[in-house]
């Protein structure tokens, strides 16, 4: 962490978004987080994604439960409603803001503790539900803010800082993800801003729950030489399946965006995904292949990076539980409260 | 594009864009912090190494750093390092212990030097201590050059100017006042001296020969008319006066007449403003006591009735300015002005009818003498040019730093040394980091605005001719102003072997001039940064591909505010900040033939090849 203050000045001739707003004025508070942390630059990705959506900060829920992980909605888009909750249970947290307010942007920023050990249970069921938010997943496959134990997604064979080996093997969030029926799976590396950036704005604008797992170096526990979450080993092994272009509504997709190869897949908030697929094996829109596809490159020691698989016009949570589209804090009181008498004539109807 | 070679000592002298635009390239964020920090003393001493005049400078200084103050391109106003350097000057208390001395025994090496102004007194200044025997000559009565004759009391102080001047007279010099050389023949080939050097400045009034110029006593050219107020053979005015030109000297030239009893004084300047050759500092001083600025037009006759002035008749100026510049003009009138005096500050030149013209020492078509840029050496061997008499009217500044390049010449000149070869420029780096988040410098950014200066009242300021406006900064106001100055000399050091690419740097900075990203040509690489870096005149710091993609990390040195920043984020110390010292070499480290080691201990960059660039006075 730094102790002085992120200066108050900025480049005069930063680019500002649809809003009038700058980068700037998404940021949050000064990172406590260690220097050179995967999770700081996944920030970096948010903000500018955030941004580039031109998301009025208002509009939009940051939550979280707990790790360093967890931490990260207090360093973005510091005008935003946001809840740091408990451990393993943001999902739950998050069930119940959205239920409430339907209309935010949801940010839901996890880590492979918080959502693969203790809340795994939790993370399973809001896939289920379909909650419509962007669920990240801050994975550095060790428990740093307990000095470096191996956490749920460490692989079979990586090594901590001195030397032991890990024996279990490893929840890979994705395949988790794909298994249980969630309509948009991602993964990304915190080191690759122009894959990462594109995939934010690819699940915060689909309609449901996007899950995207980042691979976020933990510099101080998990970057050395047999870490398989460390920058290099990242850079050497990740596999991308193709590159993810997000498309805002606005744009009309020309053929120079190199459309002939590409699969387009029309998001439901808006916009639409171009997939330029680097292999062209894999099928991003059958459930079935990707499974069978990321764990034949898993067995190869490979990591499998980008848009992983998307299926759009699942209902969501709202649909499902044929929840009110307006807020409950915009309804006139008599709505929200309607006295004694309705609750009476609700219990005789359970009676 | 290429690696940057931070080993290059122009790399990070540029980047400390005060120092750079600085002709005597003053190490002007040093001297700040040493006032930030109660060092007066200190801070004085270090001005005076290289401008050797912090008291008049502090005052009177063109301020070539000013505009060029990174300060002023990250918010609107530069920081007020000239008036910073006046706080060192006036609150140093007692520093003569400190000064230069001469040695009581000689080298046996004789130097005329003549006119006693600051580049004369710069030559001195160096050579006085290594033993040369100097002998000014002068032709007024007094020293002081241009600074006593041109500048007024009210903005510089005789006894300021004195005391300055002192510390260097006193070195055994042979200051002979009164005493015009009459020919340069004459004392090149009686006076018995190794070495001349020629600071006569530019004396010379530029004339406007209009209808009605030599009609009447009322027209006076302005350095002379300065000249003669400075002296006192003058100390009245008619209550109308003209003032033609807009340069500082005609800005000198009304404000003076306001103090000589005029009441209605009015610069008349050709073009509109922005057009103006007066600093803009100068030009508010001046409108601030009433002065009337009239743009647009050209001067056509004087109107003078049985030897009287009764005023002058003007041309009325439209323009058509295209990108800044004056594509076309037209007359669209006249107008007539009333008036009882005229001043003509026009711009001013050399003159040399002492200098014969068959004694090797040639002139240009422009009857200006041929010296060498980087010598100051004309060219006739063993005479120097140096100050407005060299090139042509510039400022003190400039002067200073020809008298220190000449100084060099003359002693390598005198000891049969070839004079082209000089000591280039070195650079030190040292760590600045102290401990964990913890810097030699303040890093936190001092958001308040430039202070301004505190002025004489207008009430009393017009009671005598000597009362100086300006009243200088408190140690409170420089404290804070000090606060102000973004140390660009604590510089950005990039290793590319360390990096882990993790952006850390790049999203920490405020000010969005750190990018990653793939190399390439450098007009295509300044589009593809961070924040496009589009002020050519600022340059890229390149890196060494990166070890894990061979990207390239890519600094826009624009508008860095030095806060260290991305140096604390950084978890392998790939990028830390290092204090630059620009290592100048002076004409007493070439003749202990020992460069300069600087403060910082072993200079590291630079010095130990040759071929390292020279640094050219231009």
């Amino acid at each position: 962490m730094s102790y002085i203050a992120r200066p108050k000045v900025s480049h005069p001739a930063l680019a500002r978004n649809e809003l009038g707003l700058t980068m700037r004025d998404y940021e949050g508070g000064m990172s406590t987080l260690c220097a050179g942390c995967g999770h700081d630059s996944i920030t970096g990705a948010l903000i500018q994604a955030v941004f580039e959506l031109s998301i009025p900060p208002h509009r939009m829920g940051k939550l979280s439960g707990i790790g360093c992980s967890s931490k990260t909605p207090a360093y973005f888009a510091a005008s935003s409603h946001g809840f740091n909750s408990v451990h393993g249970r943001m999902p739950s947290v998050s069930t119940g803001a959205a239920a409430v307010n339907g209309r935010l942007q949801y940010i839901g920023i996890s880590g492979d503790g918080d959502s693969l050990s203790i809340g795994v249970g939790q993370f399973v069921h809001a896939m289920r539900r379909n909650l419509n938010m962007l669920y990240l997943i801050e994975d550095n496959g060790v428990y740093g803010l307990t000095k470096g134990q191996f956490s749920a997604s460490a692989d079979t064979g990586s090594t901590a800082k001195r030397g032991e080996v890990n024996e279990q093997q490893a929840i890979d969030p994705c395949l988790l993800a794909i298994a249980s029926g969630c309509g948009f799976v991602a993964r990304g590396f915190s080191g690759d801003r122009t894959q990462l950036v594109p995939l934010l704005k690819a699940g915060l604008s689909h309609r449901g729950f996007a899950m995207i797992d980042v691979i976020s170096p933990c510099v101080t526990f998990n970057d050395h030489e047999g870490s398989t979450k460390s920058y290099r080993f990242t850079r050497e092994n990740a596999y991308p399946i193709g590159h993810t272009d997000f498309i805002p509504p606005e744009v009309e997709i020309k053929a120079e965006l190199g459309v002939g190869e590409a699969q387009q897949v029309q998001l439901h908030g808006g916009g639409s995904i171009l997939l330029r697929k680097l292999d062209h094996e894999y099928d991003a829109s059958d459930r079935s292949a990707a499974l069978a596809y990321l764990s034949r490159r898993q067995g190869n020691g490979e990591v499998a990076t980008g848009l992983l698989f998307v299926e759009e016009g699942g209902a969501d949570m709202h649909e499902l539980a044929r929840l009110g589209e307006t807020p409950l804090a915009d309804l006139p009181y008599e709505r929200l409260c309607p006295g004694s008498g309705a609750l009476a004539d609700l219990q005789d109807r359970l009676r | 594009m290429q690696p940057t070679d931070i080993r290059n000592p122009d790399y990070f002298h540029r980047v400390v864009d005060c120092q750079w635009g600085c002709p005597a390239h003053t190490d002007i964020p040093e001297y700040i912090r040493l006032i930030a920090q109660g060092r007066y003393a200190d801070a004085y001493m270090l001005n005076r190494k290289s401008n050797v005049f912090p008291a008049i400078l502090g005052r009177v200084c063109d301020r070539p750093c000013e505009p060029v103050c990174r300060r002023g391109r990250v918010e609107e106003k530069p920081v007020a390092i000239c008036r910073l350097k006046r706080v060192a000057a006036d609150l140093r208390g007692d520093i003569d212990h400190r000064l230069p001395t001469a040695p009581s025994e000689k080298n046996g090496k004789r130097v005329a030097l003549i006119g006693a102004g600051c580049a004369s007194l710069t030559v001195a200044n160096d050579l006085a201590p290594l033993g040369y025997e100097l002998v000014i000559y002068e032709s007024l009565d007094k020293p002081g050059g241009l600074m006593r004759t041109n500048i007024p009391a009210f903005r510089l102080p005789v006894e300021v100017l004195d005391e300055e001047m002192d510390q260097i007279l006193r070195m055994d010099i042979d200051l002979r006042l009164g005493h015009e050389i009459k020919s340069m023949r004459d004392l090149l080939e009686n006076g018995g001296y190794d070495a001349v050097f020629v600071g006569t400045g530019a004396p010379k009034g530029k004339e406007l020969n209009l209808p009605g110029r030599h009609d009447t006593k009322s027209i006076h050219i302005g350095i002379e008319w300065l000249e003669s107020v400075a002296f006192g053979h003058l100390d009245s005015i008619g209550e109308r006066v003209l003032i033609i030109g807009v340069g500082n000297t005609a800005m000198d030239c009304c404000r003076t007449s306001l103090r000589l009893g005029a009441n209605d004084v009015k610069v008349m300047a050709r073009k509109p403003r922005g057009f103006f050759k007066a600093s803009d500092w100068e030009l508010e001083d001046a409108e601030e006591e009433k002065v009337e600025i009239v743009v647009n037009h050209s001067p056509k006759e004087f109107v003078v009735e049985d030897g009287k002035l009764k005023g002058m008749v003007f041309d009325l100026m439209e323009y058509d300015i295209v990108d800044g510049r004056i594509a076309d003009s037209r007359i669209t009138g006249q107008e007539f002005f009333p008036c009882d005096d005229v001043i003509l500050a026009i711009g001013q030149e050399t003159a040399f009818p002492w200098v014969e013209r068959d004694i090797g020492i040639d002139f240009d078509r422009w009857d200006v003498p041929v010296v060498d840029r980087v010598t100051y050496e004309s060219t006739r061997e063993g005479v120097f040019f140096g100050g407005d008499a060299a090139f042509g009217p510039e400022n003190i500044i400039w002067a200073v730093e020809h008298g220190h390049q000449a100084a060099i010449s003359i002693h390598k000149y005198c000891h049969g040394e070839p004079i082209t070869e000089r000591m280039p420029p070195g650079m030190n780096l040292l760590a600045a980091k102290m401990g964990i988040h913890e810097w030699s410098y303040s890093n936190d950014y001092e958001t308040a605005p430039r202070r301004a200066m505190q002025h004489m009242s207008l009430e009393k300021r017009f009671r005598k001719l000597d009362i100086e406006v300006e009243l200088g900064f408190t140690p409170e106001q420089a404290a804070r102003e000090a606060q102000r100055c973004l140390n660009c000399d604590i510089q950005t050091v990039f290793e590319a072997p360390l990096c882990i690419e993790c952006d850390a740097c790049v999203d920490i900075c405020p000010v969005h001039c750190l990018t990653i990203a793939p190399n390439g040509e450098e007009e295509d690489l300044r589009e593809r940064l961070t924040v496009p870096a589009r002020n050519l005149d600022q340059p890229l710091y390149v890196s060494a591909e990166l070890p894990q993609t061979a990207r390239v990390m890519v600094k826009d040195e624009d508008l860095c505010v030095h806060c260290g920043l991305c140096a604390e984020r950084c978890p392998t110390a790939a990028w830390d900040m290092q204090k630059s010292e620009l290592l100048t070499p002076y004409v007493h480290h070439e003749a202990a033939d020992q460069p300069p080691q600087g403060s910082l201990g072993k200079r590291k960059a630079g010095a130990e090849t040759k071929e390292a660039p020279v640094r050219t006075a231009a």
